[in-house]
């Protein structure tokens, strides 16, 4: 297993590489323009382009550029370690905001993640038992709401209903608006202020879930050895719980693993409607204003996250589901 | 019957199980009676479809929205009349049941031993340690090597045969009065099939039961049952011993079956099967369900239902044909299939 563990991680450093080295590629073989332009002020000359050129690095050809990035990712820059470069737009050091930024986002994720496994697999479960119900349906009704609607829409209806800042009616208004609240600042206005985003943007994934759930209950119900858990003399409720559960909700276990990791490279949506400072809105603007620093910065953490956490899906699989750990 | 078996275990009596369907009802079973005693093996055949399975499930009320009616009568209790608690009670206890295919009837992410364990504790509060030494047991009792092992095995570890020897096991744990045997043969390979029913007929005489082997193999029955009932579109064509049945077949679809087996030691160059195909159960045929296929039909068939009775014998069937015209009828096949032979 350690083996195993060992050489993933290995596979992991490299594609990471590779996703970053592409990254670099598309900015500078597809360029969308000079970012140097952008960024050396109005009518600028072509000496301040130049010398903008030249501290941004971006006179050496993009292969030398990328080799100067991975030198300083893994020995640091003047800001530490590992060095990520500095910002075009703010030249404030990228590993700087990015540590301030990724909370925010992890904080995000993580909420949103917990309420819809909640969600969406309670609900899942109750409508596969309930087949052909009106629970049943209302259920999946929810659910096609949830997977359709998109979320800027309902980030907006949520904070025009709910939040203090809204047009709503007030007795529902008990929620604060748009904007993140650092724990250290406020325990109870930092939880206040996650409500909204994590609901809405989990509101996707719990229909998603429920319907997933849904799926994998009645198909692993009509299996055989559910007919023979019942009869043993089981009670329905163990039946499901024990033996329906078990089996349907492992292939869910690597959806949740997945799913996490990519919001951790950025919630864009639901960030910019909820005017939340963390890594997704910031890639989104970065990759408008072509400051590459900040977007290879957070590629690479979303890469990092997809490996990590698709390592430990498949080291959690193997305990859940003892077929794969024997092969 | 035979002299040796014992007391009755279970008595079913018209038991009929229907399903709506938005496209009709499906008449799976429909009056069907018979009866098992202690230490014998009753062999239920017919084709897939015939209602085999559907009779068994219904019996321990294992299946779902469907209707079901008539009596089930055992230890002096109706089963079809219990409630869902008191037949989980007996399910897995008093009347255990073992499946078709071991490769999916165990849970593939727990343990065997664990599986069986749970099957005792289940209905007796046995401390875990106990549980696990009667576990120990019966594998040792259904020719598992190295029980102790193989107890914390995954069923992914175990080959078929090995799988429902486990089965088995499971379904002898509580000593139970019935064996229910769904095809229990059907999935696994010939020489490892041989063993299996070997090991059915030995449990039954070791442990004192009934065993109740449906399967659409006559050479399976032929081998372990000593009361064989055929079954054809969810009725019951003729109930009687081993021998009755496969020396002194009375109906037509028996004949029909037996002819279409391959026998070793029988001179016969030609399979003859069966013409078309079982009919729907949602538009059962009236009358005789198998007259449609029935070579000898005449005039009341296609629209009296013929009564399954016993006409003298203790070998009742459903067929119109006097006693006359059956030995004649029979006598005749057998010399047309004997000179396809020649």
């Amino acid at each position: 297993m350690a083996a195993y563990i060992v050489r993933r991680l290995f596979w992991a450093a490299f594609v990471v590489l590779v996703v970053t080295m592409l990254t670099f590629l598309i900015f500078y073989v597809m360029p969308p323009g000079n970012p140097a332009i952008r960024f050396a002020g109005k009518a600028p000359t072509a000496e301040t382009i130049a010398a903008v050129e030249e501290r941004f690095g971006l006179d050496k050809p993009w292969y030398e550029q990328y080799g100067i990035f991975v030198k300083k990712l893994v020995t640091g820059d003047e800001w530490g370690w590992p060095g990520f470069g500095f910002s075009y737009d703010t030249r404030v050091a990228v590993r700087d905001e990015l540590i301030e930024r990724m909370p925010r986002t992890i904080f995000l994720a993580v909420g949103a993640a917990v309420a819809w496994v909640i969600v969406g697999v309670t609900i899942g479960v109750i409508s596969a038992i309930k087949r052909g119900s009106l629970l049943d349906r209302l259920s999946m009704g929810f659910a096609l709401f949830g997977v359709s609607a998109p979320v800027f829409w309902l980030g907006l209806v949520a904070l025009f209903l709910f939040a203090d800042t809204g047009g709503g009616p007030e007795w529902l208004q008990f929620l604060p608006g748009t904007g993140y609240v650092p724990f250290s600042d406020s325990p109870k206005a930092w939880f206040l202020h996650l409500i909204l985003p994590c609901l809405v943007l989990a509101l996707l994934y719990a229909a998603f879930y429920a319907r997933m759930t849904r799926g994998n209950l009645i198909e692993t119900m009509g299996e055989d050895y559910i007919r023979t858990a019942r009869a043993k003399g089981l009670s329905e409720r163990k039946v499901i719980a024990k033996h329906g559960l078990r089996a349907s909700l492992t292939p869910v276990v690597t959806m949740f693993g997945m799913d996490v990791a990519l919001l951790i490279g950025g919630a864009v949506i639901t960030e910019t409607v909820f005017n939340w400072q963390g890594v997704g809105s910031w890639v989104i603007r970065a990759t408008f204003d072509s400051n590459l620093p900040v977007v290879v910065a957070v590629v690479l953490v979303g890469a990092v996250a997809v490996a990590v956490f698709s390592l430990i899906v498949d080291i959690v699989y193997a305990y859940l589901d003892p077929r794969v750990r024997y092969q | 019957m035979t002299p040796e078996l014992g007391d009755v275990l279970l008595e079913v009596r018209d038991l009929s199980v229907e399903f709506p369907t938005p496209d009709g009802v499906v008449h799976a079973v429909d009056g069907l009676s018979f009866s098992v005693r202690r230490g014998e093996t009753l062999g239920i055949v017919g084709e897939s479809g015939s209602g085999k399975s559907v009779t068994n499930l219904a019996l321990l009320g294992l299946i779902r929205g469907a209707r079901i009616s008539g009596e089930a009568i055992f230890k002096g209790r109706d089963l079809l009349s219990l409630s869902g608690d008191e037949l989980r009670r007996i399910r897995g206890k008093e009347i255990a049941m073992i499946f078709q295919d071991p490769f999916a009837s165990l849970h593939p992410m727990y343990r065997v031993g664990d599986q069986l364990v749970e099957a005792i504790r289940v209905h007796e509060k046995l401390p875990a340690k106990q549980a696990e030494e009667r576990v120990v047991e019966l594998l040792a009792a259904v020719g598992i090597p190295r029980p102790r092992e193989r107890f914390r095995d995954y069923p992914h570890q175990f080959s078929g045969g090995m799988r429902q020897r486990a089965m088995i096991a499971m379904a002898l744990l509580n000593n139970p009065d019935i064996l229910i045997a769904d095809e229990p043969s059907t999935a696994l390979d010939v020489t490892v099939q041989a063993q299996i029913l070997e090991l059915i007929d030995r449990v039954k005489r070791e442990f004192d039961i009934g065993v109740i082997l449906i399967t659409h193999d006559l050479g399976v029955v032929a081998e372990v049952a000593q009361t064989v009932m055929v079954m054809y579109a969810g009725r019951s064509m003729e109930l009687g011993s081993r021998r009755e049945v496969f020396g002194t077949p009375l109906h037509p679809y028996t004949w029909g079956l037996l002819e279409s087996i391959p026998h070793v030691d029988q001179k016969v160059s030609r399979l003859v099967p069966i013409e078309g195909s079982p009919p729907s159960l949602i538009h059962v045929p009236p009358g005789c369900p198998f007259h449609p296929r029935c070579p000898h039909r005449f005039t009341p068939c296609d629209k009296e239902r013929p009564e399954f009775r016993d006409r003298g014998g203790g070998h009742p069937e459903a067929c119109h044909l006097s006693a006359d015209d059956r030995v004649r009828l029979r006598a005749e096949r057998r010399a047309r299939l004997m000179k396809v032979a020649v």
